[in-house]
């Protein structure tokens, strides 16, 4: 089975009912993906399939054959990942950061769909991602700061 | 060049946000084993049997009885009550029986459930009123009573009620509340340099080496701890990291092989220690007037089986139970009781929540039955500097409540709203007042802990060296920011990393708002003094914590000036309640704190939004219940904490109001936002209800039978 894995094609064998999260943590020691709570709840192991936001502590592998996976390390290579951490980093969203890369996910997978959203659109983005440092307002600033600065990326 | 009122980054922001940032649980060894805990599946009851199966090759299971001969089977937190493996009997569910090592966790998973533990089951206290009644016989040696104190000021309280025009009685409750930090708990032991190491993510790194050493017999300076980046703490990594590096140590010890545990959500959620759940009794006399004459307060916090560092949490409640008034008499009697539940420990804020919530409240409902404005009503009793506190010591700064009701009440447009919103009509808006008392109490910095802090210069490039932990609070920005502020150069030219202790000086816990109200000082008087030292390649300076002259206080008594410097705080809430379902919406939040002057206005505001989140949170929706010494809550999906909908954007303010013995002016701050926007909440839902509350947490299903 294969699927694209941060612009790589990978190759997987592996037992199919592996989790998505176990595979990119411990098998490609992708460990900007975080597990918070193994069951779709907190969005702290969010990353891009086909564009579109999922946990991946729910997916198995045996689900991703022609899939199109980005992680926080491959936005991060990217000029929209670098637009978007550092709106994150200017606006103050960052406190403990367990949630964060997770955060930037969501924020592409919204700017992707809407390169200009407003305030609820924003909200309503990031709301399957529960972070519990900072009361959400500075995250939300940064996804609209990361907006606003990089116009055109999306 | 880095000044102090300059907007700036975290230095922590990009790697975390990028992914590059370590946790524990993104740590790996080699030739390394994972844990597991065998626990307690019940309250309290004698152990009569533990069944392991043949264990497989390279598998391991280690209970108290692999404790060697010169260890003492004991945490050492501030009590040393807690066990590190229960042993003969169990005082809690999810009470440490044993740890399980191994190569793979599944494997870890399938021997723990395999294995059979016997009780002979005996009846558990689990409430507060258990204990008070001492259900099931005593926990301890007489009763249910871990600890006590009292606290009085003015006249006879007695006297003075019995001739007061009338007494209001009242009770107010509180929850037990879980910290969900999103990185759970989390640990890792090995042999470094033949010295015994941990990895771990923790608030106090020299609380875990001192806490365990005994189990081995060892000197705290036997055991090397190094914090690795913590996702979030709130209190649940203040003494709870040492109840898995106990274990962990004792496996260490047979194995000499790096042993990693990470908490699942179920495990953080159902066995690590939560907020203190409280009951509160007031009995306050009115002249004919309305006016207080005194109040007579009772307060009683569930600390669970063991007492561990709760006698402080109680004496910080009791400190705060008159909130930021004065009244003319207050005796405040604190109970800490004993429960088989699991132990209950630090929790942003540290006993003070509880009580300033249960005062808000009391006053609200006093001043309603008065057919006063619950403002109008408190602000009249606000303390001032100079006034006589509940431990007969003085407020010993300026006060400036009165300003920060305007600035709230002016941005809120309360005064309107308050007289418009009729009691029931759907709307309601409520405002609460609240203070924090800044580091330990009493003299205790300078009696217990002793904060040293070390600066270090090599050429251009300086080093700080204390035990402050980064958990997200922003410690490591401010701390940097200080210091190169103060030396006049630019804060990449100041390093300040996790700390480590065989490297860094003990500056005493992360923990109490005491980081950069005495650990920040520190480092500024070091800076101060570095700069006659500029001109030469290397220098080095130590600073140690001086407590100010002429603020007596007596440990025994709890009679002194028990705090130098308060936050305080106004937090107002406006909400929607929807009649039919009961559903409410909270549409504005305004606030105003006095926290000496921010080192960073970003890190201040983030802080600031999250703890009033974090506080409405605990008075709306997060309900942990506990049956049979069992928590009910076992995930995030049926214990519900904010998301970014359920809340709006809010509005904020600071006073200033600089701080004679803090860096650049600074106090604490990082509790007193949690403190008071619960008690704002429910005021404002009692208006929009018409409905009386007196315990937190009110979520929508539970509003329907309070009216």
């Amino acid at each position: 089975m294969e699927f694209t894995l941060n612009s790589k094609t990978v190759r997987y064998e592996g037992n199919p009912l592996t989790r998505l999260v176990d595979f990119l943590r411990e098998d490609m020691n992708l460990t900007g993906t975080k597990e918070g709570c193994g069951e779709g709840e907190c969005g702290a192991c969010s990353v891009l399939r086909n564009g579109k936001l999922v946990t991946s502590c729910l997916i198995p592998m045996g689900a991703l054959a022609g899939d199109d996976i980005v992680t926080i390390e491959g936005l991060r290579e990217t000029e929209q990942g670098k637009c978007l951490i550092s709106a994150f980093a200017d606006a103050g969203a960052v406190q403990c950061g367990f949630c964060i890369p997770a955060m930037v996910m969501a924020a592409q997978a919204l700017l992707l769909a809407d390169s200009d959203p407003d305030e609820e659109a924003v909200r309503l983005a990031i709301s399957g991602n529960i972070c519990r440092c900072t009361g959400y307002d500075l995250i939300v600033d940064a996804i609209l700061l990361a907006a606003k600065r990089g116009k055109g990326l999306w | 060049m880095t000044r102090i009122d300059d907007r700036i980054q975290r230095v922590d922001a990009v790697e975390k946000a990028s992914g590059e940032a370590r946790y524990l649980c993104d740590l790996s060894f080699d030739d390394m084993l994972y844990a597991r805990f065998v626990r307690s599946a019940v309250a309290r009851g004698k152990i009569v049997s533990i069944d392991v199966p043949p264990l497989p090759e390279g598998y391991y299971f280690f209970t108290a009885d692999d404790i060697p001969p010169e260890g003492k089977n004991s945490l050492v937190m501030i009590a040393g009550d807690w066990r590190c493996f229960a042993s003969g009997d169990v005082r809690y569910v999810g009470e440490t029986i044993g740890i399980l090592c191994g190569r793979s966790r599944a494997v870890l998973k399938a021997i723990e459930e395999s294995i059979k533990i016997t009780y002979e089951e005996q009846e558990a206290a689990i409430t507060i009123d258990d204990a008070l009644a001492v259900k099931g016989g005593p926990i301890l040696e007489k009763d249910d009573i871990h600890c006590s104190l009292v606290s009085e000021k003015g006249g006879d309280v007695d006297e003075i009620l019995s001739r007061a025009d009338r007494v209001i009685e009242e009770t107010v409750e509180t929850g037990f509340q879980e910290h969900v930090h999103l990185e759970t708990n989390a640990a890792l032991c090995t042999i470094e340099d033949g010295k015994y190491t941990f990895y771990i993510s923790c608030q106090c790194p020299f609380y875990v080496r001192k806490s365990v050493a005994g189990l081995l017999g060892l000197r705290p300076e036997d055991i090397r701890v190094r914090q690795t980046t913590t996702g979030g703490a709130f209190g649940g990594k203040e003494h709870f990291p040492d109840v898995l590096a106990g274990p962990l140590l004792v496996a260490e010890y047979h194995l000499k092989k790096p042993v990693k545990l990470v908490f699942d959500r179920e495990e953080d959620m159902l066995y690590s220690v939560k907020r203190h759940p409280s009951k509160v009794v007031f009995r306050t006399g009115l002249d004919s007037d309305g006016k207080i004459l005194a109040s007579d307060i009772n307060v009683y916090y569930n600390c669970g089986a063991y007492l561990s560092s709760s006698y402080v949490v109680l004496q910080r409640g009791v400190f705060h139970a008159n909130g930021v008034y004065n009244f003319p008499a207050t005796r405040i009697h604190g109970y800490g009781m004993a429960t088989n539940t699991f132990p209950s420990d630090a929790f942003r804020g540290f006993g003070a929540p509880q009580t300033l919530f249960a005062i808000e409240t009391h006053l609200n409902h006093i001043a309603r039955e008065l057919g006063a404005d619950p403002v109008e009503y408190k602000k009249q009793y606000f303390l001032k500097q100079g006034d006589e506190t509940v431990t007969q010591g003085h407020i010993v700064e300026k006060v400036v409540l009165n300003e920060m009701l305007d600035q709230v009440a002016s941005k809120s447009d309360y005064w309107r709203k308050a007289a418009e919103y009729t009691p029931g009509c759907g709307k309601g808006i409520g405002m609460s007042f609240y203070n924090h008392g800044g580091a330990f109490t009493g003299n205790g910095e300078q009696a217990i802990i002793k904060a040293h802090l070390r600066l270090v210069k090599d050429g251009d490039s300086f080093t700080i060296l204390c035990g402050q932990t980064e958990m997200g609070q922003g410690f490591r920005t401010i701390l940097r920011k200080i210091v190169a502020s103060v030396l006049e150069t630019d804060m990449d030219k100041v390093a300040y990393d996790n700390p480590d202790t065989d490297c860094v000086p003990d500056s005493g816990p992360t923990a109490a708002s005491r980081s950069t109200m005495i650990v920040g000082r520190l480092a500024e008087q070091a800076a101060m003094q570095m700069k006659d030292h500029l001109n030469e390649e290397h220098w080095e300076v130590e600073t140690e914590y001086e407590h100010p002259e002429g603020h007596p206080w007596d440990q025994s008594t709890f009679k002194g000036d028990a705090y130098l410097g308060y936050g305080w705080g106004c937090c107002c809430v406006e909400v929607e309640a929807d009649r039919l379902t009961n559903e409410i919406r909270v549409t504005g939040i305004w606030s105003s704190h006095d926290i000496g002057k921010a080192i960073d206005e970003l890190i201040v505001h983030g802080q600031v939004n999250g703890g009033i989140i974090q506080s409405l949170g605990y008075a709306a929706m997060e309900k942990m219940e506990n049956r049979n010494g069992h928590f009910r809550q076992s995930s995030m999906s049926d214990y519900v904490i904010p998301t970014s909908m359920d809340f709006p954007r809010q509005e904020w303010g600071l006073v200033d109001n600089p701080y004679e013995w803090g860096p650049f002016g600074a106090k604490g701050m990082g509790e007193l936002v949690f403190n008071g926007a619960d008690a704002a909440y429910t005021d404002a839902v009692e208006r929009a209800m018409g409905i009386k509350i007196n315990r937190i947490p009110v979520p929508v299903e539970d509003l329907e039978g309070l009216r």
